[in-house]
C-alpha cells in the first residue's frame, strides 16, 4: 500500500507532468484563461489518464513485450511486439476517449456539458501518450502501480493547469510590455513554476 | 490557400515557395501557431539530439500531410481523427526504428520523445488545417516548412542551453580552458528544464517585438 502512495505523491509533484517533462503543454497554454475551464480539462484528463495507463499496462505486459504472449503459447517465448506499442496504445487512447465520452454523456449529462469539446481533444494529448510510454519505460510491475501512476499525473497535470489559470486570470489587471503578452509571458510564468516545483525535486519517498 | 483550380501551376512557384518559408518566421508553428511545444522544450538539452528530433518531425510533417492529403477524398470525415493518427504513428514507428538503427544513443536520449511525435499538435495541426484541403505537393511543402520552422526554434533554444549549460556545442568544448582556470562556471540552471521555457519565452518576446502586427491585441 505504502509503495502505491509513494509512486502516487511522487507522480504528482516531483514527475510533475507539465513542469518536468512539458507534456501536454498545447493544451496547457491554449485553454488555461480561465479557471473554470481548465478545471473541466483538467478532470477529464484525469479521468482518460486513469482508464488509459492500466489498459496499456495490461497490453504491454501480455501482448507486447519479449516473451510476454507464453501465455497463448509456449512458441511465442522469443516474439518482441515492443515496435507495435506506439500504435497499440494511441489506438487504445483513441477508443477510450471516445467511449468514455459516450459514458459521460449517458450518465451525467451536466458533466458532459461542462466538459463538452474538451473530451475529444484528450486524445491527441501528449500527457495521455506521454502517461503510458514512461510507465512502459519504468517498468511498472502492477495493475496497481499503474493506476497509482495514471492518477498522480493526472492530478500533477490538473494541479498546473489550475495553477496557471488562476494566475493568469490576475495577469490580466497587470501592465505586462505589449511583445511580451499572452503567449510570452505565460511561457516565462511556467519556468518560474517550474523552479518553483523543482524545490520537490530531492526527496526521495 | 487552396489552389485546386489552377492545375498547371509551376512546382517551385512563388506560391509555393511562400508556403515554405512562411513558418520560419511569421508563421512559425511554436511561437506563433502555438503547436508542438511539448517536445520541443524536452529535447533541447544538447544541440544533437535537437537536430535529431528537428529532423524526425520534419519527416514525419511533411510524409503524413503528403500520404493525408493523397487519401483526403476518401476519408470519411467521422473518423479522420482516427485514420490520422494511424498514418502518423506508421511513420513514427518507422522513424523509431531507423534511429534505433542508426544513432542508438540519440535514441536513448530522445526516450519516450520519439513516440510522442504521433501527439505533437504540430503533425495534427497541420493535417486538418491544409493536409485536408490542399493537393499533395503543396502539403508536403507545407509539411517540410513548418517542420523547419520547428526545428529552427529548437536549434536557438539548445545552442543557447548548450553552451551556456555545458561549455560546449554539438559535444565539443568550445569555452576554453583558460576561462574555467579564471574563475568563470557553466551555468547549472540553464540545463535544467524550467529555463527551456524561460528561453523561449524570450525568443517569443524579441520576435513580437521585431513583428509587431503579431501582439496579441487583449
Amino acid at each position: 500500500m505504502q509503495d502505491f502512495i509513494n509512486l502516487f505523491v511522487k507522480s504528482i509533484f516531483i514527475d510533475n507532468m507539465v513542469f518536468a517533462y512539458f507534456l501536454g503543454m498545447c493544451s496547457y497554454l491554449a485553454v488555461s484563461k480561465t479557471v473554470k475551464t481548465s478545471m473541466g480539462l483538467g478532470i477529464a484528463v484525469v479521468f482518460v489518464l486513469v482508464i488509459t495507463v492500466p489498459i496499456n499496462f495490461l497490453i504491454d505486459s501480455y501482448f507486447l513485450r519479449k516473451g510476454a504472449m507464453v501465455w497463448i503459447s509456449e512458441s511465442f517465448a522469443d516474439l518482441d511486439l515492443s515496435f507495435l506499442s506506439f500504435i497499440m496504445f494511441i489506438a487504445v487512447i483513441a477508443a477510450m476517449t471516445q467511449l468514455v465520452e459516450m459514458i459521460v454523456e449517458k450518465f451525467t449529462p451536466a458533466l458532459y456539458n461542462a466538459l463538452g469539446i474538451f473530451l475529444p481533444l484528450i486524445a491527441v494529448n501528449c500527457a495521455i501518450l506521454g502517461a503510458s510510454l514512461f510507465m512502459q519505460e519504468r517498468e511498472l510491475e502492477s495493475v496497481g502501480e499503474s493506476v497509482a501512476f495514471g492518477l498522480g499525473s493526472g492530478i500533477g497535470w490538473l494541479l498546473a493547469i489550475v495553477a496557471i489559470a488562476a494566475i493568469r486570470e490576475k495577469l490580466s489587471y497587470s501592465n505586462v510590455p505589449a511583445p511580451l503578452r499572452g503567449l510570452g509571458i505565460t511561457f516565462i510564468i511556467t519556468g518560474l513554476m517550474g523552479i518553483a516545483f523543482m524545490s520537490f525535486f530531492g526527496i526521495t519517498i | 490557400m487552396s489552389n485546386e483550380n489552377t492545375n498547371k501551376e509551376h512546382a517551385f512557384s512563388a506560391k509555393n515557395m511562400r508556403l515554405l518559408t512562411a513558418p520560419l518566421s511569421k508563421d512559425n508553428p511554436i511561437t506563433v501557431q502555438v503547436l508542438g511545444i511539448c517536445s520541443a522544450l524536452a529535447v533541447t538539452v544538447k544541440l544533437k539530439p535537437a537536430i535529431v528530433m528537428a529532423l524526425a518531425v520534419t519527416i514525419v510533417v511533411a510524409f503524413s500531410n503528403l500520404i493525408t492529403s493523397m487519401l483526403r477524398n476518401t476519408i470519411p470525415p467521422r473518423i479522420r481523427i482516427i485514420v490520422q493518427l494511424v498514418i502518423v504513428s506508421l511513420l513514427v514507428i518507422l522513424v523509431d526504428q531507423v534511429l534505433k538503427a542508426f544513432v542508438y544513443d540519440v535514441s536513448k536520449q530522445l526516450s519516450v520523445f520519439v513516440g510522442l511525435i504521433i501527439t505533437n499538435c504540430i503533425v495534427m495541426g497541420r493535417l486538418e488545417a491544409f493536409a485536408m484541403a490542399n493537393r499533395p505537393w503543396q502539403s508536403f511543402i507545407d509539411g517540410i516548412g513548418n517542420g523547419l520552422g520547428y526545428g529552427i526554434i529548437l536549434v536557438i533554444v539548445s545552442f543557447f542551453r548548450e553552451l551556456l549549460g555545458s561549455g560546449t556545442l554539438y559535444g565539443y568544448q568550445v569555452i576554453p580552458e583558460g576561462f574555467y582556470n579564471f574563475g568563470y562556471e557553466d551555468n547549472g540552471l540553464m540545463i535544467l528544464p524550467p529555463m527551456a521555457l524561460i528561453l523561449v519565452g524570450t525568443i517569443v518576446w524579441i520576435h513580437r517585438s521585431r513583428n509587431k502586427d503579431l501582439i496579441d491585441k487583449s
